[in-house]
């Protein structure tokens, strides 16, 4: 800082200050966490409103007076009445266990899609992989109906392991990209070397490209998982009683019971809802944008 | 420990793109081979394709007595060492080099009695437990050939394994790789761009050009009788010097004319040869060491010749002097303690013991 003030006042000459470096870069510094202040408040006002509603008994929420951004007098009943009742453990679990089956099953077909389209160059495999972006493109809205139907002809309708069939059609492409990615950014003189060393295409695969591009692995199994969790329009189009039910759709259907809405619950059920995302990105968030950045930097 | 034939090999691209024209070459048991020339002379995908790893368009591949065309890499008994190493970054510098025998099942304590042992020839024992990140570019190299050397293979393959290393490393590596050879005597092919390398680490130096082979032989063969101007130019630092001449009478004898001031006579052992080229325009090649600050006069063939300097490179133990005549550079190596100042004239002895005439329509060497 002396140093520069020295600097520029061995220029008496100058017509006009242009500042230090150091002073722009400290406006520049000011100028960003001003502009990240708004995007934090931004995001987290609802979530915080969510809490402080979760934290208030239903006479609080209706009361007319008070600041409605602050719980005078913080309840846990909304926790606690939801977390022994029987219906909502049934969301939790269904949301659970077909997830975890979405993204396992959702890995499994695009870590292979993936490496057979980076690596086993095959006639057509440049439009295969592109054809698969694009169907990611395509809208939610415009696959439910039609889907619709073929999981009536599976007479999969109002089951909870139709989901099992429905989100990869959501999580393959996007995983399936973020895959091929990756695996183009590792150096092919990899594959040459293990080649010689005696390994076969699978051998390759789990022994050499799998660990290596674990950040990309990781980077695509959050996005199934997120998709799968957080997906509402096709548990809604295709889930109907309260036993089949997944979280995102169960929360909103059991608490609003024709024009009574549970507020507290609606959300205290939402933030748990949320929580399993919010810590698997918090723990991984480094291997998410590794992921998702790779081929950009890497050689 | 094998023979390597290569024959008639070709490589096209796309049908249309020819890279390697037909390229045919024996290898002897335990001999160390270098394919060497300018970027994009097909020597790279003639060792790629002995490896396995590029298809071969025609031609036959033979390795220890197999042909090997439609066998793969995996099957064929080699090893290969890459330019960028291609080490396994998630594995231990241990489990690098066991890799290819865990993937044979290989006993363990096989295993182990062999990575100890290439690590102890290699001096990277200290390192085995270390991922390759933690390595340097030396260290990463070493562990490179150990991985082959732990497979015992028939051939050993190396892809320009030097050309990421910085100078000295190079120099230091070139110097593991020959004693490597002479302790394990696996036979080698080994690819550069660097004719050092080549003349260094060769029993035979293969020069390559436009994707065919311009010549085969050992080092000093290849240096003192190269057969075309292309291997003349490309072996040796700094490079042949190439004066444009015409081939004369002079009196009862041939001369080399290469202006109206210069002529220089034809050594009696040459006339013979040279006489079909009379009056042509021709080459007169003659290496930087043989055009020398004024030296050995009397003797037989070296001419005195006075030259105007342009620019001096001392270099330490030589000094290289730049001249021209008629316009074209020339280079001459002078013993430091010469009076070489540029722009000044020099008188400097060519030793025309050492010439060599080329044709330059056909680029072969008379």
């Amino acid at each position: 800082m002396s140093a520069a003030t020295a600097a520029s006042g061995a220029v008496p000459a100058t017509p006009r200050s242009h500042g230090s470096l150091s002073r722009q870069r400290r406006w520049a510094l000011y100028g960003s966490y001003a502009a990240l202040a708004v995007f934090v408040v931004m995001f987290l006002a609802p979530p915080f409103y969510m809490l402080m509603t979760s934290l208030k008994s239903a006479h609080e929420i209706s009361a007319e007076h008070g600041n409605p951004w602050y719980a005078h007098h913080p309840v846990l009943s909304n926790y606690t009445e939801l977390l022994t009742s029987p219906a909502f453990l049934m969301y939790f679990w269904n949301s659970i266990k077909t997830t975890v089956v979405v993204v396992i099953v959702s890995m499994v077909i695009s870590v292979l899609a993936a490496f057979s389209m980076a690596r086993m160059k095959f006639w057509g495999s440049q439009t295969i992989a592109t054809g698969i972006f694009l169907t990611y493109l395509l809208p939610e809205s415009l696959l439910f109906i039609p889907m619709f139907q073929i999981i009536g002809k599976f007479g999969l309708i109002n089951n909870a392991w139709s989901m099992v069939l429905v989100w990869p059609t959501l999580a393959v492409p996007f995983c399936t990209w973020i895959m091929i990615g990756y695996f183009n950014s590792i150096p092919r003189e990899l594959d040459e070397a293990a080649l010689i060393d005696g390994a076969g295409w699978f051998q390759m695969l789990m022994k050499i490209f799998v660990p290596v591009a674990m950040p990309g692995i990781i980077a695509a199994t959050i996005f199934a998982f997120t998709v799968s969790w957080g997906d509402f329009l096709y548990p809604m189009a295709y889930l109907y009683s309260s036993n089949q039910m997944v979280l995102t759709v169960g929360v909103v259907s059991d608490l609003v019971r024709g024009d009574v809405f549970q507020w507290g619950k609606i959300m205290a059920g939402s933030l748990m809802a949320a929580a399993p995302p919010v810590i698997i990105y918090a723990f991984l968030m480094d291997y998410y944008v590794a992921g998702l950045t790779a081929g950009a930097t890497k050689g | 420990m094998a023979q390597v034939s290569i024959r008639k090999i070709t490589k096209a691209y796309e049908g249309a793109i020819q890279v390697v024209k037909g390229v045919d070459l024996e290898i002897a048991d335990e001999e160390f081979v270098v394919l060497v020339g300018p970027s994009g002379c097909g020597k790279s995908t003639t060792l790629r394709m002995i490896a396995g790893l590029e298809e071969i368009t025609s031609g036959e591949i033979w390795i220890g007595g197999n042909m090997v065309n439609d066998v793969p890499p995996r099957d064929r008994d080699i090893a290969m060492v890459f330019q960028n190493y291609a080490l396994y970054p998630h594995m231990s510098v241990f489990d690098n080099m066991a890799f290819g025998l865990k993937l044979r099942k290989f006993p363990k304590d096989e295993i182990k009695r062999r990575v100890d042992e290439a690590a102890r020839i290699l001096d990277i024992t200290p390192l085995l437990a270390r991922k390759p990140k933690a390595l340097s570019g030396g260290q990463r190299q070493r562990v490179a050939m150990g991985r082959a050397i732990v497979r015992n293979p028939k051939v050993f393959l190396f892809d320009e394994p030097l050309s990421n290393l910085d100078a000295k490393l190079r120099v230091q590596m070139r110097t593991e790789i020959k004693k490597v050879h002479q302790t394990v005597r696996t036979t080698t092919v080994y690819v550069t761009h660097d004719q050092v390398e080549a003349m260094t680490l060769a029993d035979r130096v293969v020069v390559m050009n436009g994707g065919i082979i311009e010549q085969v032989g050992p080092p000093q063969e290849l240096y003192h009788r190269p057969r075309t101007r292309f291997v003349a130019g490309f072996i040796g630092s700094p490079a042949m010097n190439f004066i444009p001449c015409r081939l004369v009478n002079g009196g009862d004898s041939l001369s080399l004319r290469l202006s109206d001031q210069i002529t220089l006579p034809v050594p009696a052992d040459r006339k013979a040869r040279f006489a079909p080229y009379k009056d042509k325009a021709m080459l007169l090649g003659l290496r930087p060491e043989h055009l020398t600050e004024l030296r050995e006069q009397g003797k037989e063939n070296v001419v005195r010749m006075d030259v105007d300097l342009d620019v001096t490179e001392p270099m330490g133990m030589e000094t290289l002097v730049h001249f021209h005549i008629d316009g074209t550079p020339l280079c001459g190596r002078v013993d430091p303690s010469a009076p070489a100042v540029p722009g000044t004239r020099m008188p400097m002895s060519a030793d025309l013991n050492h010439l060599h005439l080329i044709e330059p329509e056909s680029g072969v060497i008379v």
